[in-house]
């Protein structure tokens, strides 16, 4: 089956069986090894991309599915060159040791600050239920979404 | 130059890649050709395997081999070992059972590798996997420790009772006196809970073989590439160790469980040339990490103290049954034994301790190290111990502990398991830690909790371990296989930028950075102008790998080691271009200066000279690159206290950790943002043992929590900020950096100061892992529960 999408801000399109998941397409066929695969439950939310502006698991949709869509992806994150401010404090707080969960933890988390600009602790760590990390014990993790939320609200400020 | 040197809070240089998804982990390397391997597991824990036939499967699409336990005896591959030969009281070996790369005759768990499928595609592969006929004869299975001496199947038939080894450690004489003459004896059980390790990149490998070199190459998920190297040209025989290249790329963490040699990434490298030189890959589903992964903990305990009437610990008795699963892992016999009792003693002087461990075989995944290994379950022991004997005892549970510790006067100290800790100030960690919990607050808040029906309590946790592993001839005397040196090469090129060659593996441990810190520390160079290479057993020098806490502590001393060469050679160069004497050039922040003058140059102008030798001393070889070993004198031992305030609803059970303060003594710390994130990572693992993790298996033997839906993760909302001190470090001994180890600190201390604050509010002890069920029916029988009544 023929899939096409935007990736990244690029069209994209490949040939895929109708089993092939849209990790799988990210990963395989278009060689987006950023997105990682941790499970095979769709719990550890390695593998959050961003579909349509929204987060979601890129192992439980079908390539199929996102037929049409515009798909981003870690590696598609920085912008002309700039961090994230996302990625910026996640380097900055020591918010990742192995780094195998930071892609999904990331992509996640940005889904929550265009959600919620300016969330509480607890609301930082109810958003990443979906999301498992065994290094940071989260700690730091949520100290760079914390802080990115508080850059981010000041460069929108700023921007006003 | 020294604002990111030793001390400094380096963000961390690896970052950039894993921010931006550019890491490469080993699932993320595809080559030319790639075939793919899927694994046929057994279903059952215990069976014999009647028939294999493979006709099916090799006739679906894509298949290009099946391949069995037959097929590897008859390549004449070694099987996998144990590397540390533990004996038992009488004498004997313990009783090692054959443990063949795929399984011979016997399967003896869920899990165990009974065949491999290789074909074009991973989803060809898969569903061949599916089709391959397997006909077993289903055995009676041993599947709890508490019975398997007595069970009535024996997982490996040349292994009565099941019994690989009865050890022991201590005077046991000495401890029969003191507890006749004890004025009180603390007794209690404990059960340590069965872990999986669950690094979030799950296990995998791509091996090739290329016929026009008669070489290998393995990519894996490895802690240690050269030992994962030596045993599989050692002992399985797959490739001779020169012909054999092993790369650890990007390694999504570890937490032991990546140390181990495992079948399947000896099967791919052997299925490459089975298959004519195609290169074969393999991931690991989650489903076969929990199935497949080496566990961790699972002991069943009994443990006495005895006491004077003031308190004073006089002797501890200890028996503890160990589960090794249904074979033995790469290290499993020294984890509840050389790495477990020795630690006994905790932080106190109890002059007198004796242990003795009985490791059996269960159809169960083989169990190993997992963080903290061995140290996590004896401090767990003590420290909960030590607090049932402070409530027997009617004293504060701080203050019988004051009154327990080394003091720091006494070392070094010699402890009656075997160890010499070298340096220690438990007194000052305990007081730092109670004062930034507020203790004497304490009251106030529980009964804050209480008028809102909470019932709060804390705990307290004073761990030791041992780290820096280890002393090549100690652990040589009890039985260890190997050497445990690490290895280091410095390397200056011509423009006078650094490559640092570690024989450690870092998976999350940030070695790029703290390694760089530490050369640019040393040798006056920019922190920025060092790379650190590691993970090729082509690239580095030969080295032993990153586990037990031992990176900075042995593999950090070997590069100070090859750093002092450098500055060795470089005087001899310096004195010739000043046309000074060698004994009279210093050096210092990058420069070699003649003592006294201003005449010097910069260790690039040095390294320069060394390159172009036009003005050179004579008989001195051109060139900047030093090697070093380092085989440590003794191990390090870090420790500190934990404490930890809980909040519990007594309606239903559920524990909330309100407050976690842990104070560290790790020696000297080279990048503290790094050393409270090991903590950090460290706490939560404790905290999950002791809240919500254990791996359950059914009574036939099936594994109950086989995926992250049934076996309860530490997630976001189940642990708190924590507020971590590591700033309080007594230098240690055995290297130069004054080093201890931090990796984990966390999950050996954090379990008994959860389980402790518990109990403080709830009035009984609760085994772990503490899940709101046990909680809520441990209140329903507490004394507290009934005086309401």
């Amino acid at each position: 089956m023929r899939v096409s999408m935007t990736v990244n801000g690029k069209a994209v399109s490949g040939e895929v069986e109708p089993r092939t998941l849209l990790v799988e397409f990210l990963r395989q066929h278009l060689g987006l090894t950023g997105t990682h695969v941790g499970c095979d439950t769709s719990q550890c939310g390695c593998c959050v991309v961003h579909v349509d502006g929204a987060s979601a698991k890129a192992c439980t949709l079908l390539a199929v599915q996102v037929d049409g869509s515009t798909v981003t992806t870690i590696e598609g994150l920085a912008q002309g060159g700039k961090l994230h401010p996302l990625q910026q404090a996640f380097h900055e707080h020591h918010g990742l040791q192995c780094g195998f969960c930071t892609p999904g933890m990331i992509m996640s988390a940005a889904d929550l600050l265009q959600r919620n600009p300016d969330p509480t602790e607890h609301e930082v760590r109810e958003w990443l239920e979906g999301n498992l990390c065994r290094c940071t014990g989260y700690h730091n993790i949520v100290k760079a979404i914390l802080a990115a939320a508080q850059s981010m609200r000041g460069m929108a400020k700023a921007a006003e | 130059m020294t604002e990111k040197g030793i001390g400094a809070r380096v963000p961390r240089k690896e970052d950039l890649r894993f921010i931006t998804g550019r890491g490469r982990y080993t699932d993320d390397i595809n080559q030319p050709g790639q075939a793919y391997a899927v694994f046929v597991r057994s279903p059952y824990a215990h069976a014999r395997i009647v028939r294999i036939d493979k006709s099916s499967a090799l006739a679906m699409p894509g298949v290009l081999a099946v391949l069995d336990g037959q097929d590897v005896a008859a390549d004449g591959l070694g099987n996998l070992v144990c590397g540390w030969l533990v004996k038992s009281k009488d004498g004997s070996p313990m009783k090692m059972g054959k443990h063949p790369l795929l399984a011979q005759e016997k399967v003896r768990y869920v899990g165990d590798r009974v065949a491999v499928v290789i074909a074009d595609t991973y989803a060809q592969a898969k569903d061949a996997a599916e089709a391959l006929a397997v006909e077993y004869e289903e055995l009676p299975a041993v599947v709890e420790l508490a019975q398997a001496h007595d069970a009535p199947a024996l997982v490996h038939d040349e292994v009565p009772h099941n019994l690989c080894y009865d050890w022991e450690l201590g005077d046991k004489a000495a401890v029969e006196a003191a507890f006749a003459k004890a004025h009180h004896v603390t007794r209690m059980e404990l059960v340590n809970n069965r872990l999986v390790p669950n690094a979030m990149e799950p296990r995998a490998a791509i091996g090739h073989y290329d016929s026009g070199q008669d070489a290998y190459t393995l990519y894996l998920t490895s802690q240690n590439p050269h030992v994962h190297r030596l045993v599989m040209s050692a002992f399985i025989g797959i490739a001779p160790e020169h012909k054999l290249r092993v790369v650890a790329p990007d390694v999504g963490g570890g937490f032991g469980s990546k140390i181990f040699i495992y079948g399947e990434e000896c099967v791919v490298l052997w299925a490459s040339k089975k298959i004519g030189g195609r290169p074969v890959k393999w991931t690991a589903e989650r489903s076969e990490s929990f199935l497949s992964d080496a566990h961790g903990r699972d002991h069943v305990t009994t443990a006495e103290l005895a006491l004077d009437r003031e308190g004073n610990f006089l002797a501890l008795r200890v028996n503890t049954k160990a589960n090794l699963g249904g074979y033995m892992s790469t290290f499993s016999s020294c984890i509840p034994t050389y790495l477990y009792a020795t630690l006994l003693a905790g932080q106190y002087k109890t002059p007198a301790i004796y242990c003795d461990v009985q490791a059996y075989y269960t159809n169960t995944a083989p169990v190993d190290a997992y963080r903290g290994a061995g140290r996590p379950e004896a401090s767990f022991l003590i420290e909960t111990l030590v607090d049932q004997a402070a409530i027997e005892m009617r004293m504060d549970p701080a203050e019988i502990r004051r009154k327990n510790f080394i003091p720091k006067t006494a070392f070094p100290y010699q402890t009656p398991v075997a160890l010499v800790y070298d340096t220690g100030d438990y007194e000052a960690c305990l007081d730092e830690a109670l004062r930034l919990v507020d203790y004497a607050g304490f009251p106030a808040r529980r009964a804050e909790s209480e008028r809102r029906g909470k019932l709060r309590g804390i705990g307290i946790s004073c761990y030791i371990e041992a780290c820096g592993i280890a002393p090549s001839a100690v652990v040589g005397s009890l039985g260890a296989g190997v050497g445990l040196w690490e290895s280091a090469k410095v390397r200056f090129t011509h423009t006078g930028k650094v490559q640092v060659l570690t024989g450690t593996h870092t998976h999350g441990q940030g070695h790029e950075t703290t390694f760089s810190q530490l050369v640019a520390d040393k040798l006056g160079v920019a922190y920025e102008d060092v790379e650190v290479i590691h993970g090729d057993t082509e690239k580095t020098p030969v080295g032993m790998g990153t586990y037990g806490s031992r990176s900075l502590a042995v593999g950090g001393e070997a590069i100070v080691k090859a750093c002092d060469k450098i500055i060795a050679k470089g005087k001899k160069i310096a004195a010739h271009l000043l046309e000074a004497s060698e004994a009279d050039i210093e050096f210092k922040d990058g420069k070699f200066t003649v003592a006294g003058t201003d005449k010097s140059k910069t260790i690039g102008e040095v390294v320069f000279a060394a390159y172009v030798p036009h003005n050179y001393p004579a008989g001195l070889e051109p060139g900047m690159e030093e090697g070093a070993f380092f085989d440590p004198p003794n191990f390090t031992f870090p420790a500190g206290s934990y404490v930890c305030e809980v909040e519990v609803d007594p309606q239903t059970g559920v524990v909330d950790i309100a407050r976690f303060v842990a104070v560290d003594d790790f020696g000297n710390v080279v990048n503290p943002l790094i050393v409270e994130g090991q903590v950090h990572g460290g706490l939560a693992q404790g905290i999950g043992q002791a809240l919500l993790e254990g791996a359950r298996y059914d009574e036939s033997g099936q594994l109950l929590t086989g995926s992250y839906m049934d076996y309860c993760m530490p997630r976001a909302d189940d642990v708190p900020s924590f507020e971590v001190v590591t700033a309080r470090g007594t230098p240690a001994a055995a290297n130069s950096l004054g080093v201890k180890g931090c990796g984990e600190a966390g999950a050996i201390g954090a379990p008994a100061a959860v389980i402790n604050a518990i109990r403080n509010a709830i009035g009984v002890r609760v085994e772990m892992p503490a899940t709101p069920e046990r909680v809520w029916r441990a209140i329903q029988s507490s004394p507290l529960a009934k005086a309401a009544e």
